[in-house]
């Protein structure tokens, strides 16, 4: 058992310690917006914020994470895809497949709170989540549409 | 090694219309009348195209499927253009592959790949929305009792022109729907320079969901009481299961179930996919792996080498006497390039969920041919059509992996078959995606061009030595064409052809001599275009520099008969500044293709630095005849080149002990923003009779623009790929 701090809700989840975290979000949890790319914290498709840090949920146990940490899923970025990086990402139909999109959004989120005006060279440094489609030049205009926003 | 598959016809695999064309599915269609279904929200149709509800909003049915190239949002603009719909209120819906099979295919091919979605249906979905609106302004006419030439319809609203009256569409749909359709021989369209709605960059259709998380992709479906499995295959292609230990998992966290999945995998199904996933790769298989268990890639390479210079071949594209000019030339120019094996790698990796009762089996699917999963369905449950549906979902990638394979369907409803009544979500983990993948082919080419004294090229010879798709996966296309697969030679065929040779040389001979290993061959993003247009482009760049001449000049010695291809080369060569000086370390290289009924061309930017290439900037060019959303082509383009630069610099499978080597991102990578360069594309219909594709073309115009410009930076030909091989690397 884990008691997890999801999306402002502390809840007591039933699943062994060793499970990852994208797992018990997707599977006890509910939530599947956080998507299962790689298993191995390569792809970023299951990006979240832990303690508003982009954190690859695959790759961290519900046993390390303890219940006052604040875990956010793209479901809880924002009640209704308002938060600037989603409205972003729509004025600029960023998405294709749109499958690592939540990842692409939970990065480009974590990236602007730490640096609200990113340069390329930024965006470069920080945003490693792979996607097949090749959204990428639409990912750094919507990027900086969402930090002049 | 198997010299060829064994012939495996499916029996609901009837023929093919085409080399790559759709699947002609043998599913008994019914007799007699059929009756409409109503729209998902339970409004009745207007036809089988358009649903209007009272409200106003139009609901498109789209048969292809939506994976992110844009063509849900495509195919409704040119409905809703001859609907005179109002865009505003244009939503959409997938018809079911069931529902399709019941009103005898009444929304034609679901098959979405080979870029046809678009090109191969433009005139009949015009035509539904054309129909749907003469019967709405019909029904106006009859309402008003006037005659149905004083009245015209404009977005959503059908008005009576002497006196003004008017009327929604949401008012007229139901008295529409009872109208007998025109015959389809009798809807004109639209002039091309009257379309309001085609051609226009209007937002996609389907973004809100995707950038909220609540988008529903086949990993995500939840049924009640649904289990989840995990499944592997076996890692040697062909081979078998010999033994495994159940009870070794039986009692681990959640499983429920362990279970050989037909004679070549086993399945693990528990409460999760983590449980599943936890207990499978605890499971002891033993395999029986056949006579591939020892084949390496070394092997499979020395044995297209062989292929390059062996006597028999088939002959794709000829003209004069290739052989004699090449043994009269005054020089000769020689290179053999190679071309490797690799994954489509989508995203959401392959999967498929089932439940099946004697009475009714249904399957929830990510697939690019929603026809295919419902033959797959078909054959797997052995229940009639009329027991079956396949509910299509969103595609987190589709590639080509996800239509003429549906083995993660067959997967599906064999497990769910084991337990009637219960759901079945079959999940595949990155790794079992990346061995049990459907390989872009292995092929060599070796090819020589002669010139006379003057460096006039006066003959070509392009020798493939390779792996045929279509011998292991549409034999009867490989039968009817007396061995050969014709698809081996996109971009390289004779004129008239969709994949049309884009030179003119007085002695051609393009021929293949054909080896396939027992790696499963696949439809990978633009199929053989990636390997030939590197081939030729970048032979055609060596041969200009045999004879002294540039690049663009030389190429466009030999165009004269293609207009269009000449048409998109100049466009690229003029934007990046062909011909005048580049900026100081930067270097430039071009290439074009016709494939798909498209002309595409790319000119790259690039600088070099201890092998390190930083691609600046790649023009692209594109003619499709027709753009029915402009900024959905600039993304596809650009996407392409990401999927391409992708497979040249970083994208091999090997095989090793008979198996795929590469199983994960960590082995096979794929390129971040970092490294993406600025993609500038350049639209250019053309207009004409001829529709062409958009999704996949473009990929195969940037590796040999890109590797031209390495040359010029460093003298330096690479002919085996991918770069890292070389120790070349993005900047």
């Amino acid at each position: 058992m884990a008691r997890l701090n999801i999306n402002g809700t502390v809840r007591d989840v039933q699943i062994e310690d060793d499970t990852p975290l994208l797992w018990a979000l997707r599977e006890q949890v509910g939530l599947t917006g956080t998507k299962y790319g790689c298993g191995i914290a390569q792809c970023g498709a299951c990006t979240v914020h832990i303690d508003g840090e982009a954190v690859r949920a695959c790759s961290i146990t519900v046993g390390s994470i303890k219940p006052e940490q604040k875990i956010v899923t793209i479901e809880g970025l924002s009640p209704d895809g308002s938060h600037p990086v989603q409205k972003a990402w729509v004025a600029n139909d960023v998405p294709q497949c749109g499958y690592c999109q939540p990842g692409m959004i939970m990065a480009a989120a974590a990236l602007l709170k730490q640096k609200p005006k990113p340069t390329d060279a930024d965006i470069d440094a920080n945003i490693t989540n792979i996607c097949r489609c090749g959204t990428f030049q639409q990912v750094r205009e919507a990027i900086h549409a969402a930090a002049n926003a | 090694m198997t010299y060829m598959p064994k012939v495996d016809r499916r029996s609901f695999v009837v023929g093919a219309t085409a080399a790559g064309g759709g699947l002609a599915l043998g599913l008994s269609l019914p007799s007699g009348g059929v009756t409409p279904v109503l729209a998902q929200d339970g409004t009745p149709e207007v036809n089988a195209w358009v649903v209007i509800r009272p409200d106003d909003t139009v609901v498109v049915r789209v048969a292809r499927s939506e994976m992110g190239q844009g063509t849900l949002t495509g195919l409704c603009q040119m409905v809703a253009e001859e609907l005179e719909a109002d865009w505003s209120k244009v939503t959409w819906e997938y018809p079911t592959p069931g529902q399709s099979v019941a009103r005898k295919r009444v929304w034609g091919d679901f098959s979405t790949g080979g870029s046809r979605g678009i090109r191969m249906s433009h005139e009949y979905v015009r035509k539904g929305g054309a129909a749907a609106r003469m019967m709405l302004v019909q029904a106006a006419a009859n309402e008003w009792k006037v005659p149905v030439g004083e009245c015209a319809a404009a977005n959503n609203v059908v008005t009576h022109k002497p006196s003004g009256r008017n009327l929604r569409y949401g008012q007229l749909a139901a008295a529409a729907a009872k109208l007998q359709a025109p015959d389809p021989k009798d809807i004109p369209l639209k002039d091309p320079k009257d379309w309001k709605i085609i051609g226009k960059s209007v937002k996609r259709l389907d973004t809100p969901d995707k950038v909220t998380g609540k988008q529903v992709y086949g990993f995500d479906i939840k049924l009640p009481g649904m289990l989840t499995a995990a499944t592997m295959e076996s890692p040697v292609h062909g081979g078998k299961v010999k033994s495994f230990d159940a009870a070794k998992v039986q009692g681990m966290p959640g499983v429920k179930k362990v279970m050989k999945l037909g004679d070549t995998g086993v399945a693990v199904v528990a409460d999760t996919y983590w449980h599943a996933k936890t207990a499978l790769d605890a499971l002891p298989v033993t395999w029986d792996e056949g006579e591939n268990a020892k084949v390496s890639s070394a092997a499979i390479a020395a044995w297209l080498k062989e292929g390059l210079d062996a006597e028999q071949a088939f002959v794709g594209n000829s003209n004069g006497d290739a052989k004699a000019a090449i043994a009269a030339a005054a020089k000769k120019h020689e290179a053999v390039y190679a071309y490797p094996y690799q994954n489509h790698v989508c995203m959401e990796p392959m999967n498929a969920t089932a439940r099946y009762t004697p009475e009714k089996c249904e399957v929830w699917v990510p697939t690019q041919d929603g026809e295919a999963s419902f033959a797959a369905l078909l054959a797997a449950s052995g229940l009639p059509a009329e027991k079956c549906e396949v509910y299509k979902l969103h595609l987190g990638g589709g590639f080509g992996r996800r239509g003429a394979f549906q083995d993660y369907v067959r997967q599906a409803v064999l497990i769910a078959k084991e337990m009637p009544g219960t759901p079945v979500k079959v999940l595949w983990s990155r790794e079992e995606d990346m061995l049990q993948g459907r390989f872009h082919p292995v092929m060599q080419c070796k090819l020589v061009g002669a010139f006379d004294k003057d460096n006039n090229l006066t003959g070509l010879h392009m020798r493939l030595s390779g792996q045929s798709i279509l011998a292991n996966v549409r034999p009867q296309v490989v039968d009817q064409n007396k061995g050969m697969d014709p698809l081996v030679f996109q971009g390289l065929m004779r004129a008239g052809n969709e994949h049309m040779f884009g030179y003119t040389i007085p002695n051609l001979l393009i021929d293949h001599s054909m080896r396939n290993p027992h790696i499963l061959p696949g439809f990978w993003r633009g199929v053989n275009i990636n390997q030939n247009c590197i081939f030729i482009e970048c032979f055609m760049d060596e041969l200009a520099e045999a004879a002294g001449k540039d690049a663009l000049e030389f190429r466009r010695a030999v165009m004269s008969g293609n207009p269009k291809n000449v048409a998109v080369l100049n466009a690229v060569a003029e934007k990046i500044g062909w011909g005048k000086p580049a900026p100081q370390g930067v270097h430039r290289g071009l290439a074009h293709m016709h494939a798909f009924n498209a002309y595409v061309a790319a000119a790259a930017e690039v600088s070099v630095t201890n092998d390190k290439i930083k691609v600046h900037r790649i023009v692209a060019a594109t003619d499709t005849g027709y753009a029915v959303n402009p900024a959905q082509i600039d993304r596809q383009v650009a996407g392409s080149f990401v999927y391409g630069l992708s497979a040249l610099f970083y994208q091999e499978c090997t095989v090793k002990d008979g198996r795929i080597e590469q199983t994960n991102f960590d082995t096979y990578n794929s390129m971040r923003i970092a490294e993406m360069p600025n993609v500038e594309s350049i639209v250019m219909p053309s207009g004409g009779t001829v529709w062409g594709g958009v999704g996949e073309p473009t990929i195969c115009v940037a590796a040999p623009a890109v590797l031209n410009a390495y040359y010029r930076a460093t003298g330096k030909r690479i002919r085996s790929f991918p770069l890292k091989n070389h120790n070349i690397a993005f900047a």
